[in-house]
């Protein structure tokens, strides 16, 4: 299972975080921090996996968003990177074009997509359709629309 | 009070601030205003406040006093208020949290929602957050909707239950009947997270795993189907249908395969047929391939199959994608131990796989090249090793260093190579080799007779050269002070010999004392190697100078051992040359290093047992003085406390035969302190006894092991000492046909109580007609005293064909083992 997943920019600002265990707000900050360092010393044309304490960790970087995911030891590390671009596609067709700004002002928005493909660390849905459709559908039943229908003018 | 600003109004807002504190200000005013709002009460823009709140909190500020808003939320009818709830929730209110609890009674109401979004947002919750208690009451929840019809909740409910499971595995069994017919679904969702739960629930209880075997059939149909069905737009990823479900279903074959011949031999065909169709130019075939292999290797495949994963590993080995020449060679690492000669096959592009760039593939290569280096390769495997020592980073030259030695040790074809590469690395990565390398390296030094004189001369060169890496210059030092005479008198055999004088070896060492360089281990080092010089060099005075000028050092170690040295020069001048006589060969404990006591496998294998690093085998005469010597002062006489001191003809057994002497000549009562005035009587009984003794005056009587077709074996025991657990059997091999037996090899087995350790023998020819005999120690540890057991395999070429014969040897006399 995955136990995290964090997104954050080329400047280390973090964007989102998904815990799969239960860790102190403390040990959060540390992981945030080592792993983030971690990714960022990276050359570019390097190998997507490394190793950090004693789990796999897979990232790839999407525009300016580092997309990573600590992995436990039997977990598949190519799979995981078809995992990591299906997130990106159903944020793309969300959003249409997603950008990093996106993802800064819809954050809510991020979380839920991310909870309706993958829950407990692993993956739930492996149709794109059906992902989509739950969100959407789940949108309409929003009661209050303004708060949240239309894109905001950044 | 005005309504609260909007979320994105906020993010707008402080992501113009400037500065930190210019961020913080905003974060403080707008929680302060949140802070009022919640004290409100107001249920309007209580989901408004919440949010900004998680925005601030990801941006790393206090967000504990909305954990309560957050139950709120979840407790509204609302759904937005719900989603916003749960979100909180997930990020605010973990486990660990005092008021996690209170969210219980909330979620067992949604999961009963009859919006089945509620029901999914609480089941979402309590799949990725959900503590023990709470899994606990909610379990029986949970169960239900695993068993409804809605594929939408069913595959959650899926996921949950294995969280259940892992947060609390009792409550397994009662997943068992809902479980009954998930595989049967169309839908691929419950069909994915079917498989993931039952992987869990088979991972975690052999019970469960035993039971889910009979699913093999079907999980192989879903798997073939997947493969032949046409293009599904729905679940296709770069022409492959649906590469997760794919993967999880090979994962649970994997687990549902292993140790277990008839589930392995129903995924046979549907493992080859996906390890040869599926296509390979985008990674997510890769994927399904890396998976794939895994499985086959894991479970009991026949040897076809296991050559084609190793294959395609070798063939991930040369992609350009580093992604897979990094999960091959992780892959080749699991491996290696089981299949190692399939992956012997791509040693060299695992060897070419250090000079990659990418840190994680050296690494990778580096574990799986130390993991082949084998007798055959050791030397060529060397060569690339420590080019790589060479060139690497920082971070990998202490493990390399330390996986060089052991293979050096492992496999040296000679001592000079061996002390050759030795040199190599600690003159190259000499500051990063592990401290106790430096003991290790001086105990194979010592152990190298023939080679002091090269080693000394070639530590001395590289001292010249670069006096920074300690652990060199500790050696160095050590290999001085023992050895200095050798270096001096220029007796150096395997290479030219240099021309040193006293004075400049003084000159070095005691430039390390005063150097900036030198740790204050490295300086006792040198000081105690000056010391050891004043026996070996003819000008003492230089030496008594500095050893007194230190005796004023700061370095309280230092001036210890100066004050101490001085005390031996004034007034113990007498005991100066034993006490700083050349050291004897060390014996390595068994606990460090390659097996001086090999295990063996019991009686039904022969293993072969080898001799590392034999003791004292080839000793020149002054080696046996300065044991001698040492036996002269030291309370530990092996043989003389024991019952029965054979003299055993042990090859090269100089060492043994003064035992031997000892005891015969010291007389039956133990005499522990042989004064050290009396040397001279024991060298002169060593000289007068002949070297292979066939005396047989023993307690332990001797006995025939072996006798057949010409071949005569004979055992004769001694009781070691200070262990008596330990026998030391010498065995004679005699022969008594017309022609010598060549190539002669005995090897021996003992049950799993006792150990072993087999000493080389004094040659390997048998000569013919009885004319001599081949010698050879073996030592026996016999901790739980039972009778001794022994199985023995001789192999010999006689006249031109070789034999091989087994036997058993069980009349051993009791004494040997009581």
């Amino acid at each position: 299972m995955m136990r995290f997943l964090l997104l954050f920019s080329r400047q280390g600002k973090l964007r989102l975080q998904k815990w799969f265990t239960p860790v102190t707000d403390r040990e959060k900050k540390k992981v945030i921090r080592d792993v983030t360092m971690l990714v960022l010393a990276r050359p570019p044309r390097s190998c997507n996996f490394l190793h950090w304490r004693d789990l796999k960790v897979v990232y790839k970087r999407y525009a300016s968003l580092y997309f990573c995911t600590g992995l436990e030891n039997q977990d598949n590390e190519l799979l995981t990177l078809e995992v990591l671009h299906r997130y990106v596609e159903l944020l793309d067709k969300y959003f249409g074009n997603v950008c990093e700004l996106d993802i800064i002002f819809n954050f809510e928005k991020a979380y839920f997509i991310l909870d309706e493909f993958l829950m407990g660390g692993e993956v739930l849905e492996t149709s794109k359709v059906a992902v989509s459709v739950s969100v959407e559908e789940a949108d309409t039943l929003q009661e209050t629309m303004e708060e949240y229908m239309s894109k905001p003018a950044y | 009070m005005p309504a609260p600003i909007r979320l994105r109004e906020l993010i707008r807002t402080i992501r113009t601030a400037r500065t930190q504190a210019e961020e913080r200000e905003m974060i403080q005013k707008e929680c302060a205003a949140i802070r009022s709002s919640f004290r409100e009460e107001d249920n309007t823009y209580r989901c408004r406040n919440v949010a900004k709140l998680l925005y601030m909190h990801m941006l790393g500020y206090p967000a504990h006093f909305g954990q309560l808003e957050c139950l709120k939320l979840i407790a509204s009818q609302k759904f937005t208020d719900k989603r916003i709830g749960y979100l909180g929730a997930m990020l605010l209110l973990d486990e660990r949290q005092d008021v996690h609890l209170l969210m219980t009674n909330c979620i067992k109401n949604d999961l009963n929602h009859s919006t089945q979004y509620v029901q999914g947002l609480a089941l979402c919750t309590l799949g990725c957050m959900g503590s023990s208690e709470m899994c606990r009451d909610l379990a029986g929840e949970v169960e239900k909707l695993l068993k409804t019809s809605n594929s939408y909740l069913r595959k959650k409910a899926a996921l949950c239950a294995v969280h259940v499971i892992r947060k609390v595995p009792e409550l397994m069994e009662m997943f068992l009947p809902a479980t009954k017919n998930l595989l049967s679904e169309k839908n691929h969702g419950v069909l994915h997270t079917s498989v993931v739960l039952l992987t869990e629930m088979c991972e975690r209880s052999p019970d469960m795993l035993a039971h889910f075997r009979k699913l093999v059939p079907q999980l192989v149909r879903i798997l073939k189907n997947l493969i032949m069905s046409g293009y599904s737009p729905e679940h296709d990823v770069s022409g492959i249908s649906d590469p997760f479900l794919q993967v999880r279903i090979l994962r649970l074959l994997r687990i549902l395969g292993k140790s277990d011949d008839d589930s392995s031999e129903a995924m046979n065909d549907i493992l080859a047929q996906v390890a040869t169709n599926t296509e390979t130019s985008k990674n997510v075939g890769n994927a399904i391939l890396y998976e794939t292999v895994l499985t086959i290797m894991d479970i009991k495949s026949e040897s076809g199959l296991r050559v084609l994963a190793i294959n395609i590993l070798g063939r991930f080995l040369l992609n350009n994608d580093k992604n897979i020449r990094y999960v091959a060679l992780t892959s080749l690492l699991k491996t290696v131990q089981t299949d190692h000669n399939a992956v012997q096959r791509h040693r060299s592009t695992i060897v070419d796989c250090l000079k990659d760039l990418d840190v994680s593939i050296k690494r990778r290569a580096m574990e799986l090249s130390f993991a082949l280096v084998n007798g055959n390769n050791i030397r060529g495997m060397m060569k690339e090793l420590l080019y790589f020592l060479d060139s690497c980073d920082p971070e990998f030259k202490a493990d390399c260093a330390s996986g060089v030695f052991l293979a050096a040790e492992k496999y040296a074809p000679s001592k000079r190579w061996h002390i050759d590469t030795i040199m190599r690395v600690l003159t190259t990565a000499g500051s990063y080799v592990r401290d106790d390398s430096v003991p290790n390296l001086i105990q194979l030094i010592t152990n190298s007779v023939e080679m002091h004189a090269y080693t000394v001369q070639r530590l001395y060169k590289a001292l010249l050269d670069d006096i920074s890496q300690q652990p060199l210059v500790q050696v160095a030092s050590w290999c001085i002070g023992e050895y200095g005479d050798l270096l001096v008198s220029g007796q150096c055999e395997e290479e030219e010999p240099i021309q040193v004088t006293e004075d400049e070896v003084l000159d070095v060492l005691e430039g390390l004392l005063v150097s900036n360089l030198s740790t204050p281990v490295t300086r006792g080092y040198s000081l105690t190697a000056i010391m050891k010089l004043s026996t070996r060099f003819s000008g003492v005075n230089r030496i008594k100078k500095v050893v007194s000028i230190y005796g004023s050092s700061i370095d309280v170690e230092l001036q210890q051992r100066a004050v101490e040295y001085n005390a031996l020069f004034k007034k113990y001048d007498h005991m100066r040359p034993a006490l700083l006589e050349r050291m004897p060969i060390m014996e390595k404990s068994a606990s460090n290093g390659p097996t001086e006591i090999a295990q063996t496998n019991g009686e039904t294998e022969l293993s072969v047992v080898e001799s590392k690093h034999p003791l004292p085998i080839t000793q020149p005469a002054n080696q046996a003085n300065d044991l001698l010597d040492l036996l002269g002062g030291n309370d530990v006489v092996p043989v003389i406390q024991t019952t029965m001191p054979t003299k055993p003809a042990s090859a090269g057994g100089e060492l043994l035969d003064l035992l031997g002497d000892l005891s015969l000549s010291g007389g039956p009562a133990p005499a522990p302190s042989v004064p050290s005035s009396q040397p001279s009587f024991l060298l002169d009984g060593l000289s007068s006894q002949p070297l292979f003794n066939d005396i047989a005056a023993a307690a332990i009587p001797p006995m025939t092991a072996y006798n057949k077709n010409g071949l005569k074996i004979d055992f004769t025991f001694e009781r070691a000492n200070p262990n008596p657990n330990i026998a030391v059997i010498t065995i004679h091999a005699s022969n008594s046909t017309e022609a010598d037996m060549t190539d002669f090899v005995f090897q021996a087995a003992v049950p799993k109580t006792f150990q072993l350790q087999l000493l080389s023998p004094s040659s390997n020819v048998v000569p013919a007609l009885n004319q001599g005999t081949v010698t050879q120690v073996i030592r026996v540890l016999n901790p739980q005293k039972q009778q001794l057991r022994m199985r023995i395999k001789l192999t010999y070429t006689l006249k031109g064909s070789p034999v091989q014969d087994l036997a058993e040897v069980n009349n051993f006399p009791p004494q040997s083992w009581q």
